[in-house]
């Protein structure tokens, strides 16, 4: 029955089921990193070793699963409201989305150096980094279209911010394993580095983007 | 509500909607983040202990130590702004700079790691710190001195002895300059900062020395000339550069025009007082016999130092100057007293551009390699 209910439009399946629909697809088969290629940056350069892409991904996901809440309040109840007027939610929310991801960054780092320093350490030290991270905007981005073209409501932005962020966590977290072995190996030397890292990235992309017509939304 | 009921709103009321929106969340943010930083990141008052008790600061914490250091005065390298990607601005924290931060990590090598090096501007100063800077950038400092004497040498050329108040004392070595500030004065309504060669002999610490020429509608010269009397106070930095002697035994030939005399003033007597005896030759060149000074001086140390020859040129003596010298370009009189091929010779120069790439090249002709031909050029 269950099983049906999903085939037919996992959305409208029970609510745990839903949420647990929006999440797997957010975190794998639309992998916010590997299908769609947002973050590169902070892939790349923080994958070296397995301890600092885990705090790095850590962070990821905080700062996701939060902005992408406090921008679906922005979009839902102040954009979204105006466009009939003809205010332009569209154009505005990315001027919008980026202050607000901006400003929240720079204010957790503050806070969470002042709450623990141990934290701090372990996460805090990587949210400048993320400031503008395109991943994190993105996955506002994406959060409005689900909005206004899957019914999302904020529950379900919010577990959706959380995937993408988890998502994000677990590329990075393999890229940086299967970095660890390569420098093991022996590669070429005009591969090493940037180079081989990318042939890698695009093999897991391509493992990533076999799962996408597993769950449609 | 029906949606044909909504009238859209006036284009001109949507932008200041817009508009206001955009700057009502930015203003808001701004704020929020004011607020935050009054309140979160106060450290209150740390020590920071620069090379075991050099100088020691007492600052506001909270910043990185990067910046709290450059707010001090105290200048590290750093290209990448502080944003943890060049590593120019390593330097030793020995207690109290906390675990290795995994933005570090990359940055270090193993070595520096076990060595305490660390990226500066990637800690932030929340307690009291020890660190380590190399000296010579520690040794860059604002100073603050007095006029002590203007002395004319010629009829464009003056030399400046300022006594040094604050810090009184300065280490520099023969060769380097400092940065002179001039004061927002008549049409120039910005202080500027022109670098002078240090004249004075680096023995002589609580005091500095430059010879400063006359620049045609130079700014900072034009200050001194005109402006700038004894006991006037005045602002300056340094010491920087890298003209200076080498640490070899090899011969010496010297070059200078105008106030390019400044560095080997102090260079000649820095060596007679330390006992330094290379064979050195000393080429200046002027115009006519109203551009030379330290003539006299400069004879009386030949005399006296075997090691030591200067030969002052003429390029145009005036009839009344009974000049019995050389006479023509200084780039003429170099070639016919420098012997070619001698491979333990070593070129320095200080002047105008034009002298010095013109010396430059009599000088390659004689062999002179341009690992072996060290200049200050005044630009």
């Amino acid at each position: 029955m269950i099983a049906e209910t999903i085939a037919a439009s996992p959305l409208d399946a029970p609510m745990l089921i839903r949420l647990l629909v929006i999440l797997v697809s957010a975190a794998l088969t639309d992998n916010i990193l590997l299908t769609r290629f947002l973050g590169m940056c902070p892939f790349l350069s923080i994958s070296r070793q397995i301890k600092s892409a885990f705090g790095m991904g850590l962070a990821v996901i905080f700062v996701t699963t939060c902005t992408v809440f406090i921008n679906w309040l922005l979009y839902a109840y102040v954009l979204l409201p105006l466009e009939p007027y003809g205010v332009p939610a569209e154009s505005l929310k990315l001027i919008l989305f980026i202050v607000v991801v901006a400003a929240f960054v720079q204010l957790m780092e503050m806070l969470i150096e002042r709450i623990s320093l141990k934290l701090y350490y372990a996460l805090g030290i990587f949210l400048p980094l993320i400031t503008v991270n395109c991943a994190i905007l993105g996955a506002s981005l994406f959060m409005t279209t689900n909005v206004t073209g899957k019914g999302f409501g904020g529950l379900d932005c919010l577990v959706y911010g959380f995937g993408a962020g988890a998502g994000w966590f677990i590329a990075i977290m393999l890229m940086a394993g299967v970095r660890s072995r390569i420098r093991e190996e022996s590669v070429p030397e005009a591969l090493r580095g940037p180079g081989i890292t990318l042939i890698v990235a695009g093999i897991m992309a391509m493992a990533f983007v076999i799962f996408q017509g597993m769950i449609k939304l | 509500m029906v949606l044909a009921d909504i009238q859209p709103f006036a284009p001109w009321l949507v932008v200041l909607i817009a508009t206001g929106l955009s700057c009502a969340l930015a203003a808001a943010l701004a704020f929020l983040l004011v607020v935050a930083e009054r309140y979160l990141v106060n450290y209150g008052a740390c020590t920071v202990d620069i090379n075991d008790g050099g100088r020691t600061l007492e600052i506001p914490g909270g910043e990185s130590l990067l910046n709290t250091l450059r707010n001090e005065g105290i200048f590290i390298p750093s290209a990448c702004g502080g944003r943890g990607t060049c590593s120019y601005c390593k330097l030793k924290v020995l207690e109290g700079g906390g675990p290795l931060l995994p933005t570090e990590e990359p940055l270090l090598a193993p070595a520096d790691v076990a060595d305490n090096v660390r990226i500066s501007c990637q800690i932030k100063v929340r307690n009291d710190l020890k660190i380590e800077i190399p000296e010579e950038l520690f040794a860059i400092r604002e100073f603050r001195g007095v006029v002590e004497r203007i002395r004319d040498l010629t009829h464009d050329i003056k030399e400046l002895r300022i006594r040094l108040i604050e810090p009184d004392a300065i280490d520099f070595a023969a060769g380097q300059y400092i940065q002179l500030r001039a004061p927002a004065y008549g049409d120039n309504p910005d202080a500027v900062y022109r670098a002078y060669s240090m004249s004075s002999s680096p023995d002589d610490h609580g005091y500095i020395e430059t010879i400063i020429r006359l620049v045609p509608g130079g700014i900072c010269t034009g200050w001194v000339f005109e402006h700038l009397a004894e006991g006037d106070e005045v602002l300056l930095n340094g010491p920087y550069g890298d003209f200076r002697l080498s640490d070899t035994n090899n011969d010496m030939v010297w070059i200078a025009g105008g106030s390019g005399m400044s560095p080997f003033w102090a260079m000649v007597r820095y060596m007679k007082a330390h006992g330094i005896e290379r064979n050195t030759k000393y080429f200046f060149g002027a115009v006519s016999a109203k551009d030379m000074y330290f003539l006299d001086e400069l004879a009386a140390l030949e005399k006296e130092l075997p090691w030591f020859e200067f030969i002052p040129a003429l390029s145009a003596p005036a009839d009344k100057d009974n000049w019995t010298g050389e006479v023509g370009l200084i780039t003429e009189v170099v070639d016919r007293h420098t012997p070619a091929d001698n491979p333990a010779l070593e070129g320095y120069l200080c002047g105008s551009a034009g002298m010095i790439d013109a010396s430059c090249k009599v000088l390659a002709a004689k062999g002179l390699g341009e690992d072996r031909i060290f200049y200050d050029k005044f630009n």
